[in-house]
């Protein structure tokens, strides 16, 4: 059972970008009826998400969430000690988007940089890494950057995952501090669920070829799709989400031997919103803590926790805050966390 | 437990003009779609507790088999 605890390390303050160009589900049209699109929209609550212009990677979202918060914190980059990128949508299959980020954040090449490459636990899992890190070494500022173009790993004529998903980039500064108390972080895998959610080709196990980008009727319904693109069992993601979600919420919380009334802030990933009720539901959570960020911004993968805090949080989280996070999705993997938030300075919002 | 089955298929598939029978091939149904089916799975896991796997209802037809794997699954 993966449990640990960290002390003294924190969360210094977040910032996150998105691009300014808005799809708006509703009007998303093309190669559906609105009917249709309308009822999906109902479905899973998600309005509008960003998309990224072509040429706009994560790392471009990631860096001008960075410069935002280095800026509004007026940190000395030369602190910066480690930066940690995590996306399952870098730059280039070689080298590490994190190396080239050090780089173009005129950060010093003492900088221990390094990619991390997991869906929409990885937040969470990349937050217990940079502690952990924190927590033992003689890191002063730490960089956590996670940043997702997921509206490009999806096909617009698959209507079981067209109208989920949208781009995003967000920053976290994170360090050692005795202002920090305690956090803790349980940690999961099932890679037997791997077929879920999954991105066949492209990779070196079916490598790229004239066959993998052929468009083809995928199912019964007549979606369409190609081997380069995502491919989602939705109802089994959902099994999965209340087979597994609430148990590790319960071994969290008993892990931080604290209590669900406790928490001030439960912040899921954004899936839909149709799943995060369910779940919220099936946790008895009052609605008024569970921020949600789903509707403006859809499925933004490793980013929508993060997002959802900055763009619902600022503002309420004056003093000592206690939060609960979980991610969960393609592995499948989960992670979940509880933690005080100190003090956590949040960026307005930026748009790129 | 059959009319509160019956009741949650109704309800969850939003069927407004009839009632369900245990016979019926509800795959079938104009109402049954892949949204359908997660309000389906949330109501199964809400009010009996189980959940029913994408492969499971592969060789499920009827309401009535439908029916018998929840009570399996319950054990």
């Amino acid at each position: 059972m993966a449990l640990l605890s960290f002390d003294q390390v924190g969360i210094l303050g977040m910032a996150a970008a998105v691009p300014a160009q808005t799809i708006r589900n509703r009007e998303y049209t093309e190669f559906f009826a609105a009917e249709d699109v309308a009822e999906i929209v109902d479905k899973t609550g998600i309005e509008e998400r960003r998309f990224a212009p072509a040429g706009m990677c994560a790392s471009d979202l990631v860096f001008a969430a960075a410069e935002k918060l280095i800026a509004d914190l007026t940190i000395d980059k030369e602190e910066i000690d480690l930066l940690v990128f995590v996306s399952q949508t870098p730059d280039y299959r070689m080298p590490a988007t994190s190396v080239l980020l050090q780089d173009r954040l005129g950060l010093s090449k003492q900088t221990m940089a390094f990619d991390l490459s997991l869906g929409c636990s990885a937040f969470v899992y990349a937050l217990s890494v940079v502690y952990s890190l924190v927590h033992s070494g003689q890191i002063r500022k730490a960089l956590l950057l996670d940043g997702e173009t997921r509206s490009r790993v999806y096909h617009p004529k698959d209507r079981r995952v067209a109208f989920l998903f949208g781009d995003g980039g967000v920053a976290a500064l994170i360090e050692k501090n005795p202002k920090f108390g305690k956090s803790y972080f349980s940690l999961n895998s099932d890679g037997s669920r791997g077929d879920l959610i999954k991105i066949k080709a492209g990779g070196y196990r079916y490598p790229s070829s004239a066959e993998t980008v052929q468009e083809r009727v995928v199912d019964e319904h007549g979606n369409i799709s190609t081997d380069e693109h995502g491919a989602m069992n939705g109802a089994d993601v959902f099994n999965f989400v209340i087979q597994e979600i609430p148990s590790d919420i319960k071994r969290i919380l008993t892990a931080a031997e604290t209590e669900k009334d406790a928490i001030d802030y439960f912040v899921f990933h954004q899936a839909n919103a149709f799943m995060n009720g369910y779940l919220a539901k099936k946790l008895k959570l009052p609605l008024e803590k569970v921020p949600s960020c789903i509707r403006e911004f859809g499925n933004t993968s490793s980013v929508s926790i993060p997002l959802t805090i900055v763009s619902q949080l600022q503002g309420q989280m004056d003093g000592s805050t206690k939060m609960l996070l979980s991610g969960f999705g393609v592995g499948m993997s989960w992670a979940s966390c509880v933690m005080d938030f100190e003090g956590c300075w949040i960026s307005d919002l930026v748009e790129v | 437990m059959d009319q509160k089955f019956l009741d949650l298929i109704k309800e969850a598939l939003e069927i407004e003009d009839r009632e369900p029978q245990m016979e019926d091939a509800f795959k079938e149904y104009n109402e049954w779609d892949s949204l359908s089916q997660l309000t389906l799975i949330a109501e199964l896991d809400d009010q009996f507790g189980v959940t029913v796997t994408s492969d499971e209802l592969k060789g499920i037809i009827t309401l009535q088999e439908l029916l018998d794997q929840v009570k399996k699954a319950q054990g």
